[in-house]
């Protein structure tokens, strides 16, 4: 299973003491950093492990999908003693608001650490509402 | 202490939980305490010739990152910038799970580790460093006379 990194290595068959993927399907919630300003939103997103062909973006209606699999491999026979990131997916979900312009996003990966620029749409960038004093 | 590497892992938090009460029963914990849940998040494993040690340290500065071997005790320190606003510009901040700052984690390394054949290499922001064990204690067969 390409999704559990610690206790197996790919090629390796599954030993009688290896334990299938604790989670089944499941992936790991990445921490995230979500900033906002004047032009749009900047995301940050830790994806450790991931290279730019195992990260999928998607952006459908007003849902944002994040999907991203971890290519580490580890050396045969390697016998785990400690783990603290059991699972080598990653997903997360967003809902965006109408105000986003979905068309103009923009995605680095560099690092791990996948940056998110959402710009606003034109008609919802900022104006300065002048207030009439009577 | 550091904040947790996934703060949304359920299953995670679950796990820790159960661990926690584990510890909390375990009258003589070790000195440096049980070491979970700190930046960035360590997977430690062990092949015949050799310790493997994964540190997931996504974003931080190559030149920041410090590896240290000293008397069996090995410390990965680094540092990783903020990427938050500064105080005075006009931004929001939404949503802040990501660690930042200074850090440094520590681990003791099994005896037969050594020190001269040490490795280590950063890709995808994960570090792994590759201890390799002395040849003493990798298994021989012994021929019978």
């Amino acid at each position: 299973m390409s999704n559990d990194i610690q206790t197996r290595s790919t090629g390796v068959p599954e030993s009688t003491e290896a334990k299938a993927p604790r989670y089944g399907s499941a992936a790991l919630t990445p921490p995230v950093d979500v900033i906002e300003d004047a032009g749009g939103i900047t995301l940050y997103a830790d994806l450790p492990g991931v290279a730019r062909e195992n990260l999928s973006l998607h952006v459908e209606a007003a849902t944002l999908t994040i999907e991203a699999e971890s290519n580490l491999t580890v050396p045969d026979g390697l016998k785990t003693s400690h783990t603290e990131v059991g699972l080598g997916r990653f997903r997360r979900v967003f809902t965006l608001s109408k105000e986003l312009d979905t068309e103009k996003v923009s995605a680095e990966l560099a690092q791990g650490v996948l940056k998110l620029r959402i710009p606003k749409a034109e008609h919802a960038k900022p104006r300065r509402i002048n207030v009439a004093v009577t | 202490m550091y904040r947790t590497f996934f703060p949304r892992d359920m299953l995670a938090e679950m796990d820790r939980l159960q661990r926690d009460m584990q510890q909390a029963f375990d009258l003589a914990p070790t000195i440096r305490g049980f070491g979970s849940n700190g930046f960035p998040a360590l997977n430690v494993g062990a092949t015949p010739q050799a310790v493997e040690i994964y540190a997931f340290a996504p974003g931080v500065d190559p030149a920041t990152l410090e590896v240290q071997l000293e008397r069996g005790l090995l410390t990965i320190a680094g540092k990783r910038a903020s990427v938050l606003p500064e105080g005075d510009a006009k931004a929001a901040v939404h949503i802040n799970e990501r660690f930042e700052g200074a850090f440094r984690r520590m681990l003791t390394l099994p005896d037969d580790a050594d020190p001269d054949a040490v490795d280590a290499k950063l890709a995808d922001g994960v570090l792994r460093i590759t201890i390799r064990r002395r040849a003493s204690a990798q298994p021989r067969r012994i021929a019978v006379q």
